[in-house]
C-alpha cells in the first residue's frame, strides 16, 4: 500500500527492497495489521508523512535476503519483527530503552525508529507490504516458535507487549484499582495484564458498545460507556469512593473522542499533536498521588494537556513507545500457560488488495472491527 | 448522620475482592505481582544482551543529502530510505529541517509539507493512466459492505458527531480543482472564440 495523502491510500506496484547496510534483511510478509496508530498517519496527523510512503509497523514473515554481516536468521527463517527499529548498541538500547535508539533515525531525536512510521520516526517503508527492508536483523527480529500461532505472532509484534508494558508502567500493586481509558487492542491488553500485576478492580471506559463487551469478556473488566455518562470523571469518582483509581493507563492517544472542540482542533484541523481528552481525564480521575500510563500516541506538536492538575496532585506520570523485545520472553511464558491469546482480539483478515476498505471500517469503526489483519498475497 | 466519604478520614475503602478470589476467577491473576517477574522493572536496566555484534554500527551509504534533525551530532548511521524529499514540498522539508525539535516552526512546515505533498500528487496523478480515484482511495465503499449504517445510527458513539467533517476534509481539495479546471477551460474557450 502508498499512503496519497488524508484519508487516501492504494496498492502499487513498488521495487522489493534492498540490503542497505550489512545487517539489514529482507522480509517476505505474511501477515500485518492495521495499529491504531496507523490511524493517526491515514488521517494526516503526523507531521512529515510522505505521499507513497507504506504503513505498517505490525508483521510477520519470512526471511527473503540477508546482508553479509547478519548472523542470528537466515533465509526461510519465520519471524517476528518488533515495530522498533533499533540498533542494539547505542547509549539507549544498552539500557533497554530500544524504542528511543539514538542511531536510527536521523530526522528526530526525540523519538526512535518505527517501520512505516513517517519520517518523523526515520522514513522506513512498513510491512503493509509484500516485502519489507528489517535493519538489524541480528537485534530486532526473532524466529517464530514452532508452537506459537502466527496471528498471535503478529499481535505480539506492537499491540500485545505495549498494552503489557501499559501496565507495567503503572507500578499496579496488589489491590489497586485501575482505571484504563480505551478498550482498542492496547487498552484491552493493558486491562488484562492489569491483572498480572495483582490489581484489585479493572475498569475499562470506551464509546463503543462493542468494544467495552469485549473488555467484559476478555479482559474481565468492569466497563462504562462515557458517552452514557454526562461526566465521566466524576462518575469514576463515585465508583472509587470519591478516592480517584490509584492507577490510570491512557491507551487511547492522538484521536480521544469525547469534547468536540479538542477532536475537532486535534483530528481535523491539525491544531494540536494529539486531542488530550483521555490523557486530561486521566489527569482528574486517578487519585492524588496516583499514577498515570501513557501508551496512546501523540504527535510530537503541543497538545492541551491540564498540567497543573497533574503537579498539584502529585502524580507519577510515566510513558514511552514499548520496548517490544524485552515483553516476549515473559510474554511467551503467559502465552503458553494459557494466561493470553492475543488473537482473541483479532476481527478481521482483510487482503493486502482490500486494504483502503479495511482503513476505512478501522477509522470508522465499522462492523464491530477491533483487530484487522492484512494478509498479503490473498484477493 | 451522613456516612463521611473515604478520602476524608483514613483507612477506609470499599472492600476489594480477596487474593483467593480473584486467582481462582481471573486466569494469571498476580502472576507477576513481584515487580522482578516484570521485564521492564526497572526500566532502564544496565548491560542488556541485544546480539548487536558492533560498538557502532556500519554506516549504510547516503545516496542522497538525508534530512536530519539539528539536534544530532552527525547523520545516524542508519536511516529510513522512503520518499525523498521532492518538489515545493521537499523545499518546505529542507527548510523545515533547519529549525530544532523545539521550534514549532519545523513541525507546522512539515506539516504545511505535508498538504502541499499531497496537492502534488494529485496534480501529478492527472497526468499519469492511475489518476487518483476518491472512491476507491477512501475505501468509502466499506460503509455499503460492512454495515456503516448499522455501525453508526443508533448507538451511543461519542464520534457520529463530528463524522460529517471527514467528507468535506476529503472533497474539499477535488471540488476546488473541479472549479480551478472549469475557470481554466472557460477561459481558454473565451480566447478562441476572440
Amino acid at each position: 500500500m502508498v499512503y496519497r495523502g488524508p484519508y487516501k491510500i492504494r496498492v502499487e506496484e513498488k521495487d522489493i527492497p534492498k540490503i542497505e547496510q550489512p545487517n539489514d534483511a529482507i522480509v517476505r510478509v505474511s501477515k500485518g495489521a492495521i495499529s491504531g496508530s496507523d490511524l493517526h498517519l491515514y488521517h494526516g496527523m503526523i507531521p512529515d508523512t510522505r505521499v507513497g510512503m507504506t504503513f505498517g509497523h505490525e508483521f510477520v514473515g519470512t526471511i527473503h535476503q540477508v546482508g553479509s554481516s547478519v548472523q542470528n536468521v537466515a533465509v526461510g527463517d519465520r519471524v517476528m519483527v518488533p515495530f522498533n527499529v533499533y540498533c542494539g548498541s547505542c547509549y539507549f538500547c544498552t539500557r533497554g530503552l530500544y524504542s528511543d535508539c539514538h542511531n536510527v533515525n536521523p530526522n528526530a531525536t526525540a523519538v526512535g525508529g518505527i517501520y512505516g512510521y513517517s519520517h518523523t520516526c526515520a522514513g522506513y517503508d512498513g510491512g503493509q507490504a509484500e516485502f519489507v527492508r528489517v535493519p538489524f536483523a541480528d537485534v530486532g527480529p526473532s524466529r517464530i516458535p514452532d508452537w506459537m500461532d502466527e496471528e498471535d505472532a503478529v499481535l505480539l509484534t506492537d499491540a500485545c507487549p505495549t498494552g503489557y508494558f501499559g501496565a507495567q508502567l503503572g507500578d499496579i500493586a496488589q489491590g489497586d484499582t485501575v482505571v484504563v481509558f480505551g478498550a482498542g487492542p492496547v487498552g484491552l491488553f493493558a486491562a488484562k495484564s492489569s491483572w498480572l500485576m495483582g490489581a484489585g478492580r479493572v475498569i475499562v471506559i470506551d464509546h463503543l458498545e462493542y468494544r467495552l463487551e469485549k473488555a467484559r469478556s476478555f479482559a474481565h473488566a468492569e466497563t462504562f460507556n462515557f458517552a452514557e455518562y454526562d461526566d465521566i470523571v466524576v462518575h469514576l469518582k463515585k465508583e472509587t469512593d470519591y478516592l480517584g483509581a490509584d492507577v490510570v493507563i491512557d491507551a487511547v492517544g492522538a484521536e480521544a473522542d469525547g469534547n468536540f472542540l479538542q477532536h475537532v482542533s486535534a483530528s481535523k484541523l491539525k491544531l494540536q499533536g494529539g486531542s488530550p481528552i483521555a490523557l486530561n481525564w486521566a489527569i482528574d480521575s486517578v487519585r492524588k498521588g496516583g499514577t498515570v500510563s501513557v501508551v496512546g500516541a501523540y504527535g510530537p506538536i503541543f497538545s492541551a494537556v491540564k498540567f497543573g492538575d497533574a503537579m498539584n496532585k502529585g502524580l507519577t506520570l510515566r510513558m514511552n513507545q514499548c520496548p517490544v523485545k524485552r515483553q516476549w520472553p515473559r510474554l511467551f511464558e503467559h502465552i503458553q500457560n494459557g494466561y493470553l491469546k492475543p488473537s482473541d482480539l483479532v476481527t478481521h483478515r482483510i487482503p493486502l488488495e482490500h486494504i483502503a476498505e479495511g482503513y476505512h471500517m478501522f477509522s470508522a469503526k465499522l462492523d464491530n472491527i477491533i483487530k484487522p489483519l492484512v494478509v498479503a498475497g490473498q484477493s | 448522620m451522613t456516612e463521611i466519604a473515604t478520602p476524608y478520614i483514613a483507612n477506609k475503602r470499599t472492600p476489594m475482592r480477596s487474593a483467593e478470589d480473584l486467582r481462582a476467577q481471573i486466569p494469571g491473576w498476580g502472576a507477576d505481582l513481584d515487580p522482578a517477574d516484570r521485564p521492564s522493572y526497572p526500566r532502564e536496566q544496565a548491560g542488556i544482551e541485544t546480539g548487536a555484534h558492533w560498538d557502532f554500527p556500519e554506516r549504510q551509504p547516503e545516496k542522497w543529502p538525508r534530512e536530519r534533525s539539528v539536534e544530532h551530532a552527525f547523520l545516524p548511521p542508519v536511516f529510513g530510505t522512503s520518499t525523498p524529499p521532492a518538489g515545493a514540498s521537499g523545499a518546505i522539508r529542507r527548510h523545515a529541517y533547519k529549525y530544532s525539535e523545539g521550534r514549532a516552526a519545523h513541525w507546522l512546515l512539515l506539516i504545511a509539507a505535508d498538504r502541499v505533498d499531497a496537492w502534488e500528487h494529485h496534480l501529478k496523478s492527472f497526468a499519469t493512466l492511475h489518476p487518483d480515484n476518491p472512491i476507491t482511495e477512501t475505501g468509502v465503499a466499506a460503509e455499503f459492505r460492512r454495515d456503516g449504517l448499522s455501525s453508526g445510527f443508533g448507538q451511543k458513539r461519542a464520534d457520529t458527531n463530528h463524522q460529517w467533517i471527514d467528507p468535506i476534509i476529503v472533497s474539499t481539495r477535488w471540488v476546488l480543482t473541479a472549479v480551478a479546471l472549469a475557470a481554466a477551460l472557460k477561459t481558454l474557450g473565451k480566447h478562441r472564440t476572440t
